[in-house]
């Protein structure tokens, strides 16, 4: 799909030793599958079903989404901060297309 | 059991009686401030313009009437739905489309530069005497100039443009003009205001003028200014433009309403974009 955006907002500076704020959306139409177009067909259902969050090689988010969850799903939560700075989210839809996102932690 | 069904019948009629003259359970938020992404400060209180000759006694933008939960939405552009039609928008802004091979950014250059403002004196007179809103604006550039199709009322890709206009324009004062040429459109924009509609026989001022602040059934009624538009409405869960409001509100009197884009609803816009005058421009809101 093309309408697909990622959006990610890192702390101005994280801290070692700290928990970090972490908020994502992403744009998304999340298709119930459960709606029927004007012709009367079911139309397939089309959202992200997992969404994981990776810091320094280690996995501290893996979520599922299910069809209730609403459009452009935005998911906030903290980390905790350690010596690595690269940040590596994944958002999965229906269908098996991925999106990956790595964003850089700057330390203050 | 007849006597308990009378009583229950009794008690919601009275009920319906005190809907609108009901105590006011949640008048305007006392002291929030509008301070977006820690920065920009918008100007949610006012001084009435002069005009409205003591019809309120001060004017509240709707981001007051809202909870403490939406209100903080509008705050952070990463949490303001909104945004992403802003986005959208700003997309489209550099999209060629049209017979002519022309994008908005080919005339109109960088929208933070160039479109600076125009939000704020929206609607406005143009230059054949006309009284144009901004998506008129848009799809006459639309037509004339990248002979494109014109993009439908309401539509999300004409609310995504008039929104990425709007934002340029965040935190400026409401500017629009209601004297010389644009006089006539406002006079009458200004009947219509106060002209009862429907089979409830509402005007705009019995519940935006004489009752802001109570709560009509579930609604808690706001003064009805539009600076924040076009607005994120969550119960809609998408952008929508002034005049989609003006024709719910109209319709939710039990009238048949005006079709959005107008000649009515442009004057409507006037009246109601000038009883915002002290206010700041919000574009893109995000209201209930």
């Amino acid at each position: 799909m093309s309408d697909v955006k990622p959006r990610i907002r890192l702390p101005r500076t994280a801290k070692a030793g700290q928990a970090a704020e972490i908020k994502t959306l992403v744009s998304h139409v999340m298709e119930t599958g459960l709606r029927k177009d004007s012709d009367g067909n079911t139309i397939p259902r089309m959202i992200i079903n997992r969404f994981t969050c990776e810091y320094g090689g280690e996995m501290v988010l893996d979520m599922a989404l299910e069809g209730a969850v609403s459009a452009n799903p935005y998911v906030e939560f903290d980390i905790m901060i350690g010596e690595a700075t690269e940040v590596v989210f994944t958002w999965y839809e229906d269908g098996g297309a991925v999106y990956t996102e790595t964003k850089e932690l700057s330390f203050g | 059991m007849k006597t308990f069904t009378l009583n229950k019948l009794m008690a919601s009629a009275a009920v319906c009686m005190v809907a609108l003259s009901g105590a006011a359970s949640a008048d305007p938020h006392p002291d929030a401030e509008l301070i977006i992404e820690g920065e920009l400060n918008v100007k949610v209180r006012a001084e009435p313009a002069a005009h409205l000759d003591g019809a309120v006694p001060e004017i509240y933008s709707g981001w007051l009437f809202r909870t403490d939960e939406t209100r903080s939405l509008q705050m952070d552009d990463f949490e303001n739905p909104a945004m992403l039609g802003v986005e959208a928008g700003q997309d489209a802004w550099n999209t060629v489309e049209g017979a002519a091979g022309k994008s908005c950014a080919d005339c109109h250059g960088d929208a933070a530069e160039s479109m600076k403002g125009v939000r704020a004196v929206m609607p406005k007179v143009n230059d054949n005497g006309d009284l144009w809103s901004t998506e008129d604006y848009v799809n006459n550039c639309r037509t004339e100039r990248m002979e494109a199709d014109a993009l439908k009322w309401n539509s999300g890709d004409l609310n995504n443009m008039v929104a990425y206009i709007s934002v340029q324009s965040r935190g400026m004062p409401v500017a629009v003009q209601i004297d010389g040429e644009a006089e006539p459109f406002w006079e009458r924009g200004k009947d219509m205001y106060y002209t009862r509609f429907g089979q409830l026989e509402l005007s705009c001022a019995s519940c935006h003028e004489e009752n802001y602040g109570m709560n009509i059934r579930a609604d808690h009624l706001s003064q009805g200014q539009i600076n924040g538009f076009p607005t994120y409405r969550l119960k809609q869960g998408k952008l929508i433009s002034t005049h989609n409001r003006f024709r719910g509100c109209i319709r939710d009197t039990r009238a048949e309403s005006f079709a959005m884009g107008s000649q009515e609803f442009r004057e409507l816009e006037l009246y109601v974009a000038s009883r915002g005058l002290g206010l700041d421009t919000e574009g893109v809101a995000v209201r209930n």
